[in-house]
């Protein structure tokens, strides 16, 4: 028996595009030994999933693997028939997808689900099958792992169908494991869980692994060796802590630079000036359910205030009451001395200018219809009153001062743009009606870490420049230690905690946010046992057997 | 009560408010009518005697909402009142005639059903193969071609010209089983040719967007055989949208009917309802109209609910 | 519709075929009374002539050219068809855009009035009201127009629904614009390619449906020309066709003609409209 168990050689994958092909990887080497994890990171595009996937011999519709070579322990996976690849797929190799929920067939219960692979491979009897689940539900920490099996999964939360899944994998005990980005639709503190569970299962069993993911600080904490890709090729692969603590290409490194990037300290203000905005007491509700209970904040010129929470902590609810989107049922909001209107269509023009917010997804914030000198040429002539030749060459200041060519880019429609170009547009309609405070709403979590990077030092630099107040809604940690001066910490539409950012982050926390700090991770590859640890000796360790 | 008891009980309180607003728009759709009931029928010659008269014995002198009362009362017992034109009793005109109609629809539809639900899962699975892109362009031609068209091709072929079925499906009362399918043979392939690439386009198209979830992608890659991926994985939750493209088009067959009849001089109620429009007897136009939108109404109802029922996540709620 | 133009040179052989067609029957509606050789209902020969000169495609009952009739059919049924789709085209798409961009109760009682009434069949429905209003041309406009522009209603409620969950609809809102500028500028371009393709669609369906009511003689009064009530007209021909010569076959494809004529015309429309589908979803990735 060869140690090596996954030998992929000069590997091409090709998709189809305006009909014709086009390539997404382009010759990458990979090489797994038994037992051994692999984390495979890149930014978007980068082709991960793809070549992910390509080691069970299989390719998403409209791809095909145009050449190299597949070895998994002998067997050639390219060319192979469909039967062979079939025999293999669920038995010894299995596979985690990043969307447990959309993953499980919502017709059937969980541990039918588990039971069906080692069934169908002959492996296991039903009755064996059964009992194996709850052995490995009870070991992945699932709660009443006796019972938990015989739901259906929309009745199980996204953290535990995810540990499901991962124990649905591990069912015909397979010698390779791939994990396609399995953590990263989950919030930081399910997050954990499901790390420990999957670094733990797989660990007992000795299975190998290939673990795809964006986050640097996640791939840490699980790979053995540590595999960087950019747009179909390899950039460089090395032991993860070689890596970490040595990275040799320029692009592993400005990867891992962003990390490390604070903003440059500002000049303190006079204490006594009055506050810009301050919500007052505000509660708000979707129909029946309360989202947003009783929240006050004080927002002073030119700061930032990052608010911080997880799904469903109501930070998003609140910049729709800010913008007036969502009249609050109690509380209200008052703007340089001025009571707002809950609803913003009775709101002001004069007033509404002045309070602007920039939308996560700039995809769909642009309309794709309209050129960029109509997007940003239209609050110009709305708020300002600007026309013809006024207007065009403020459109023109305004992408100068966002760092795009305004030859270049003003006839052109949103598709023609990149995502961080998209962003940088967003950035400049918000500009262009001269506001003095901007919401600025996940604007960098759709965005590759390097373009998130740029936008942020624009803002920061906008901020400087123009004498900006932001209000920064995120559920990245290392955003608000970026950009914050003031922290607001939320959780199910109460803020829990709220300070200097240099206060919030030195200890001693609240409940909530010690949970919420304490589980955002980070590069160091000890973090995540040295972490389990502390919570609770006795949950670090699983037995195999 | 349990949620999916709820949705079920709002869908059917939904469907019978529906069913109840369209009487009163049948019923007052022809109160609408401009003129006198009675002056029109008459003409204008008639004497006030013989107005009175007409008046009283199609009960117009009393007030609209009691009239619109006993009205549904009687339609939901089967008694619809008299004919203007001949002045019968309407549920002896159109009884046998709307059983004739039921029957040809339900014909078609034992043809259609099985076809249509097997070839569009065959298409889906063998998407982009001879056999799906020769069913897409005759989907187009059956959604292109009117009904009489088809009608007409097959009674030039099958009946002028190979002589192997009647041109007029002239049944009655006394026509045996056999005899009525032989005779109601052309009919019913036309009405199965109308509706049958419409119902495999949909079928086909319900399968590909579930082939196309990340839970069949699981599967596949959990490496279960493809049968039982198509059979466990897919069937389960294809059910619903499948059950909903047979009642639509079960709807659709009952109204298509209309045309069918007129080309083959069937005695549907199609016929009447045409005969009864063009002699303006409203209170037959009334009756068939009411019927053909009651069964319309149900099977869309029916649909829904069952689709309801279909859903997993309706049905374990959490 | 610039991009349309421009997508023109490689669109595919059935696209084109359509659009031949379509063009075809635009030529014959907009030149009947150049084209026909005869005039619309004159008698101009003996009954039911076979298929020879002067008369290629043979007379009718009263002696009328069926070849010119079929040329007038194309203005008169076309023509219709497509006044009534513009009508329920205009009530329908403004309706519904306009429901789903105010929202609230006005867009909760419109969409329920609208399910209400397309719960009815709407060939019983039509039938029903023409009942009532007699079958001139106006009234026939005026009811289909009406039944069918709760399809658009309902079509282009939908697709303003999905693009007003958009971004860049909530910055418009926040910035204050008004209903009618939402609906034109941020709406309505995105709206552009399936209501178009829609358009193509109702009108094969209304063509049809005017097609049917003729046929059943409660469409296009005689002695206008109309496809329709051709094939009622010439129905009972069919049944003296025989194969032994040419010309007695031609008998049985007296219906058949007419029919054929509705059948080309919805094909080419659809080739299109398929053409234009693929083309808008295609531009949305």
């Amino acid at each position: 028996m060869s140690d090596i168990l996954l030998d992929m050689k000069n590997v091409m994958i090709e998709g189809r595009s305006d009909r014709q092909w086009k390539p997404i990887i382009k010759g990458v080497d990979l090489t797994l030994k038994r037992g051994e994890i692999l984390g495979l990171i890149g930014e978007s595009g980068a082709g991960k999933s793809t070549l992910g996937l390509a080691a069970m011999g299989y390719t998403k519709g409209g791809c095909r693997i145009s050449g190299g070579s597949i070895n998994f322990d002998g067997i050639e996976l390219v060319g192979a028939s469909d039967e062979a690849l079939r025999q293999l797929r669920g038995k010894r190799i299995a596979y985690v997808a990043q969307s447990a929920a959309s993953a499980f067939n919502p017709a059937f219960k969980l541990i039918n689900q588990f039971t069906e692979a080692p069934v169908q491979h002959g492996v296991l009897s039903k009755a064996e099958a059964q009992s194996d689940a709850i052995e490995l539900y009870r070991k992945i920490r699932l709660p009443n792992p006796e019972t938990i099996g015989f739901r259906y999964p929309h009745q199980v939360s996204g953290g535990q169908l995810q540990r499901a899944m991962t124990a649905m994998a591990m069912a015909c005990r397979p010698d390779l494991i791939i994990f396609d980005e399995p953590t990263t639709a989950l919030d930081v503190t399910t997050q954990i869980e499901v790390l420990a569970a999957i670094r733990d299962i797989v660990r007992a069993y000795n299975t190998a692994a290939i673990y795809i993911t964006h986050d640097l600080a996640v791939v840490a904490q699980m790979a053995d060796h540590i595999k960087v890709l950019l747009r179909g090729e390899e950039v460089e692969q090395a032991p993860a802590r070689e890596m970490l603590s040595n990275p040799q290409e320029d692009y592993t490194k400005s990867l891992w630079a962003v990390r490390e990037f604070r903003r440059a300290p500002r000049p303190p203000r006079d204490a006594n000036e009055a506050p810009l905005l301050v919500v007052e007491n505000v509660s708000a509700a979707y129909g029946p359910v309360k989202i947003l209970d009783n929240v006050s904040v004080t927002i002073k010129r030119g700061s930032t205030v990052a608010v911080v929470g997880e799904s469903g902590s109501g930070k998003s609810t609140l910049a729709r009451v800010i913008m007036g989107l969502l009249p609050p049922i109690e509380g209200g909001i008052v703007y340089d001395g001025t009571a707002l209107e809950g609803v913003g269509a009775k709101r002001k023009r004069g007033l509404k200018r002045h309070i602007q917010m920039i939308h996560q997804m700039a995809d769909t914030a642009l309309n794709p219809k309209h050129r960029i000198k109509d997007i940003i040429g239209r609050p110009l002539q709305f708020f300002i009153g600007l026309k013809g030749a006024a207007k065009e060459a403020r459109i023109r200041e305004l992408l100068t001062l966002i760092e795009l060519d305004p030859d270049e880019f003003m006839h052109r429609f949103p598709s023609e743009l990149s995502g961080g170009q998209k962003q940088r547009i967003c950035i400049a309609r918000a500009l262009a009606a001269e506001p003095d405070f901007i919401i600025c709403d996940e604007v960098t979590s759709a965005l590759d870490q390097l373009v998130a990077e740029g936008i942020l030092r624009l803002l920061d630099r906008l901020q400087r420049e123009l004498d900006l107040t932001y209000m920064f809604i995120t559920h990245d940690i290392a955003t608000v230690r970026f950009i914050a001066d003031e922290v607001v910490v939320m959780q199910h539409g109460v803020i829990v905690e709220q300070g200097l950012k240099d206060d919030i982050f030195t200890p001693p926390h609240a409940p909530y946010t010690e949970l919420l700090l304490s589980s955002v991770p980070e590069m160091d590859p000890d973090w995540l046992s040295n972490l389990l640890t502390a919570r609770d000796g006795k949950i670090a360790q699983v037995d195999p057997e | 009560m349990s949620s999916i008891q709820s949705i079920i009980l709002k869908r059917l309180l939904s469907g019978l408010l529906t069913l109840w607003i369209v009487t009163v728009i049948i019923f007052g759709a022809i109160e609408l009518l401009p003129g006198d009931i009675a002056t029109e029928k008459l003409g204008q010659a008639a004497t006030p005697e013989s107005l009175a008269a007409f008046r009283e014995k199609f009960d117009l002198n009393r007030p609209v909402v009691e009239r619109y009362v006993s009205w549904l009362g009687g339609a939901v017992t089967g008694d619809f009142g008299i004919s203007l034109a001949n002045q019968r009793p309407i549920s002896e005109l159109i009884g046998q005639r709307t059983a004739n109609t039921f029957f040809l629809a339900g014909y078609a539809a034992a043809i259609a059903v099985p076809i249509a639900v097997i070839s569009g899962m065959m298409a889906a699975l063998y998407n982009g193969s001879i056999f799906d892109r020769v069913l897409s362009s005759t989907t187009l031609a059956a959604i292109s071609f009117p009904e009489f068209f088809i009608a007409y091709i097959l009674i030039l072929v099958f009946a002028v010209g190979l002589g192997w079925f009647p041109s007029l499906a002239n049944v009655d009362v006394d026509t045996s089983l056999g005899e009525r399918l032989y005779k109601t043979f052309l009919p019913a392939m036309t009405l199965t040719l109308i509706v049958l690439a419409y119902m495999m386009r949909m079928t086909r198209a319900a399968i590909l967007n579930l082939l196309a979830l990340p839970y069949i992608e699981m599967a596949h890659l959990k490496g279960i055989k493809r049968w039982r991926v198509i059979a466990v994985h897919a069937l389960p939750n294809a059910l619903a949208p499948i059950i909903n493209v047979i009642a639509l088009n079960l709807a659709y067959l009952i109204v298509g009917v209309v045309l069918v009849e007129v080309v083959f001089v069937y005695p549907g109620l199609g016929q009447v309802l045409v005969d009864a429009v063009s002699n303006r007897d409203v209170t037959v136009v009334q009756a068939a109209c009411l019927i053909f939108a009651a069964t319309y109404i149900l099977l869309n109802l029916l649909a829904d609910i069952l689709s309801i029922i279909a859903n997993p996540r309706l049905l374990h709620p959490r | 519709m610039n991009n349309l133009v421009f997508h023109l040179r490689d669109a595919p052989v059935s696209a084109w075929a359509g659009i031949v067609i379509v063009a075809f029957y635009a030529v014959l509606a907009i030149l009947a009374p150049v084209l026909a050789p005869y005039a619309e209902s004159a008698s101009v020969a003996a009954q039911y002539q076979p298929w020879i000169a002067p008369h290629y495609l043979g007379t009718d009952a009263l002696g009328r050219d069926v070849m010119s009739r079929l040329i007038y059919g194309a203005r008169n049924t076309v023509g219709i068809a497509l006044a009534t789709t513009i009508l329920a085209f205009t009530l329908g798409a403004s309706w519904g855009l306009l429901a789903a961009t105010l929202g609230g109760w006005f867009d909760t009682i419109s969409a329920r009035a609208i399910d209400v009434l397309m719960a009815i069949p709407p060939l019983i429905f039509a039938l029903l009201i023409l009942t009532i209003t007699g079958t001139s041309v106006v009234a026939l406009i005026l009811v289909i127009a009406i039944l069918d522009s709760t399809r658009v209603f309902r079509l282009s409620r939908a697709v303003a629904q999905g693009i007003l969950t958009m971004d860049y609809i909530e910055v418009a809102r926040m910035r204050g614009e008004s209903v009618f500028w939402l609906i034109r500028k941020e709406v309505l371009p995105n709206a552009a390619s399936p209501l178009i393709a829609e358009f193509g669609l109702r009108f094969c369906f209304v063509f049809l449906f005017i097609s049917a009511l003729s046929f059943l003689g409660l469409g296009i009064q005689p002695p206008t020309a109309d496809w329709g009530g051709m094939v009622r007209e010439s129905a009972k021909l069919i049944a003296f066709a025989n194969f032994s010569s040419w010309q007695s076959a031609t008998f049985g494809l007296a219906p058949l003609l007419p029919a054929g004529a509705i059948a080309l015309l919805t094909i080419g429309v659809n080739l299109v409209v398929d053409w234009v589908l693929h083309l808008s979803s295609g531009l949305k990735e």
